[in-house]
């Protein structure tokens, strides 16, 4: 039952307002935005405090058990929330379980991989893989935590669409994927600097010198 | 990228787009040619990048719906409705049968708008003029009904997290109705024109083959999924919005070439109307909206929801950290992921196709690059 964002929250002192543990991600937008919030808060002094991690439950079925059994160590959980079935992987386990998954479990369809960043947090990136089986009619999300500068390998032996997933993974969280073909940058010019779905990158932020240099502007703001 | 040539001669690379008619917007496509035979692409893409996702993470659960609106311009009401199942699922709220329904009856509208644009754009990239006058002429019917129910016509903002709204407005099942009376002659009409058309099966029949392993290899979903005989559609596998509760088939073919894709866009465009049939007569009484507080908190979770898009597989995965802001929004595009089968697709065959191919895989660019 170990959660992602347990171990932000632990690093985080207690939260005393529910606002709180907000990352710092959008320092200027958010200033003023912000604010409110707090006294309201303090004029109503008990609201409802939600649950500070995903109110997930243990994933119990043939699949899960039959995972567990076969990489016992490498899943560290195997979970479901609002119905959707996750499991939590070891970074080095991903690939073997994609493998796993196509080969014996039919979970032929790589729908999506994406990340999210915690940058409070040890294992600073969440890495996400959609799968889904055709044959099952069966969707299942495979998680893993990975610290800054970690180079997990690529998927595209297993699934050729990661291709360009992954490099839309690198370009907004700059996460290299060792092995990877053709590691680019895809939306971004290949020229930018900076990580744009990095928490700390604000969201005002931009590659001025790339814009100077190439759009002959003295900003894009 | 196959490295053989059909003969010894020297590889000409050449540049399409991103200024080009039969892009469909702003991509750009390396080709390398061997004479008039494609060896292989690369796409340049990113032209349209507005930072979607990162505008997500600053914005508010009810202030971000507009945004999602501007990926898919032409089918926005499918964006905005699996951006609210999203949150809705998020939340575990419940819409009302109402609102269901009449989400029904508008996203199948509006996949009858997005699938009458492509088929315009794409006769006319092949050389077909005349179908391109025919299509934004029916289209016009179909975007008339959005302005009529919401005030806009492509960038709609129809849907609210939780329901709808707008009621619908005195005399919406009439015009539903009409518009289905009047619009299936006019898809016998486009068959007549095409589908025996001796030019336009000899473009498209066998150009541009993508099987169905390659498919799933490569992510690629949606008719062109179809074509290639995989009977898939989110809507009968994973039912959302009340789905379930209609009559409609999955148009498939065997072949998944540029010509079966044609058939099966064609086809989805009679089942929508038969869906819509279904379920204009059966709008049941009831509110638009459901149990949604006025400032939109979901628990902290992730959720990922995905819908059948005009183009395919369109998802949407949120992490919530219990803000009133989405801690991540990532929007799993169709166009994006099916337009890395280009390579594909048009590797080995001619450069006059690539346009063809292009066009078959119905992408917009506002989708790709977000």
């Amino acid at each position: 039952m170990a959660d992602e964002q347990k171990p932000g929250g632990s690093e985080a002192p207690p939260p005393s307002g529910s606002e709180a543990p907000k990352p710092p991600a959008k320092p200027a937008a958010d200033a003023a935005k912000a604010a409110p919030p707090k006294p309201a808060a303090a004029a109503h002094p008990a609201p409802p405090k939600p649950p500070a991690t995903m109110a997930a439950t243990p994933w119990d079925s043939d699949l899960a058990r039959e995972l567990k059994t076969h990489f016992g160590e490498g899943i560290t959980e195997t979970s479901t929330y609002l119905g959707q079935n996750f499991l939590v992987a070891k970074p080095d386990s991903v690939i073997p379980i994609l493998e796993y998954l196509k080969l014996e479990a039919d979970f032929d369809y790589l729908v999506d991989v994406t990340a999210v960043d915690w940058p409070k947090r040890a294992e600073r990136f969440d890495l996400v893989y959609i799968l889904y089986s055709f044959s099952r009619n069966e969707r299942i999300r495979i998680k893993t935590f990975i610290p800054e500068g970690f180079k997990p390998e690529t998927a595209t032996g297993v699934h050729l669409t990661a291709n360009w997933l992954e490099r839309e993974v690198y370009d907004m969280f700059g996460i290299e994927f060792a092995g990877h073909p053709d590691l680019r940058r895809i939306l971004l010019p290949e020229e930018w600097q900076g990580f744009p779905l990095r928490k700390d990158y604000s969201i005002l932020k931009q590659d001025d010198r790339w814009v100077q240099e190439n759009l002959g502007i003295p900003s894009g703001q | 990228m196959s490295d053989t040539t059909f003969l010894d001669s020297t590889e000409l690379v050449l540049n399409m787009g991103p200024q080009h008619p039969s892009t469909h917007g702003v991509l750009r496509v390396i080709l390398k040619l061997d004479g008039e035979k494609v060896l292989g692409t690369d796409c340049v893409i990113g032209y349209l990048h507005r930072g979607v996702e990162k505008i997500g993470e600053n914005r508010t659960y009810a202030q971000f719906n507009p945004y999602v609106d501007r990926m898919d311009y032409v089918a926005a009401i499918s964006n905005g409705l699996g951006y609210c199942l999203a949150v809705e699922k998020l939340l575990n709220v419940e819409v009302p049968a109402r609102a269901q329904c009449v989400r029904v009856i508008l996203t199948e509208l509006n996949r009858i708008a997005s699938h009458l644009l492509w088929l315009g754009t794409h006769a006319l990239d092949i050389g077909a003029i005349t179908p391109v006058f025919y299509c934004l002429r029916e289209r016009e019917e179909a975007l008339k009904i959005f302005e009529k129910y919401c005030g806009a016509r492509l960038t709609t903002h129809a849907f609210r997290i939780g329901g709808l709204q707008y009621e619908t407005y005195d005399g919406f099942e009439q015009d539903i109705r009409d518009f289905n009376k009047w619009f299936l002659p006019k898809v016998d009409e486009y068959e007549e024109l095409l589908t025996n058309n001796r030019i336009w099966v000899g473009r498209l029949k066998g150009v541009g083959v993508l099987n169905a392993d390659e498919c799933k290899e490569y992510g690629v979903t949606g008719p062109v999924l179809r074509a290639a005989g995989v009977k898939w559609d989110i809507r009968k596998a994973l039912p959302y919005s009340g789905y379930e509760k209609y009559e409609f088939e999955i148009p498939t073919r065997e072949n998944g070439d540029t010509y079966d894709r044609y058939i099966v866009r064609m086809q989805e465009m009679r089942q929508s109307v038969r869906i819509m049939a279904q379920a204009v007569e059966a709008i049941p009484e009831g509110p638009i909206m459901g149990k949604v507080g006025k400032v939109i908190k979901p628990p902290v979770g992730e959720a990922y929801v995905s819908i059948e898009a005009p183009k395919g597989e369109l998802g949407y995965y949120v992490v919530s950290d219990g803000s009133t802001q989405p801690y991540r929004m990532r929007v799993r595009p169709p166009s994006f992921v099916n337009l890395q089968a280009l390579d594909r697709m048009v590797a080995g065959g001619l450069i006059a196709d690539v346009v063809a191919i292009i066009g078959t895989l119905d992408i917009v660019l506002g989708e790709v690059d977000r």
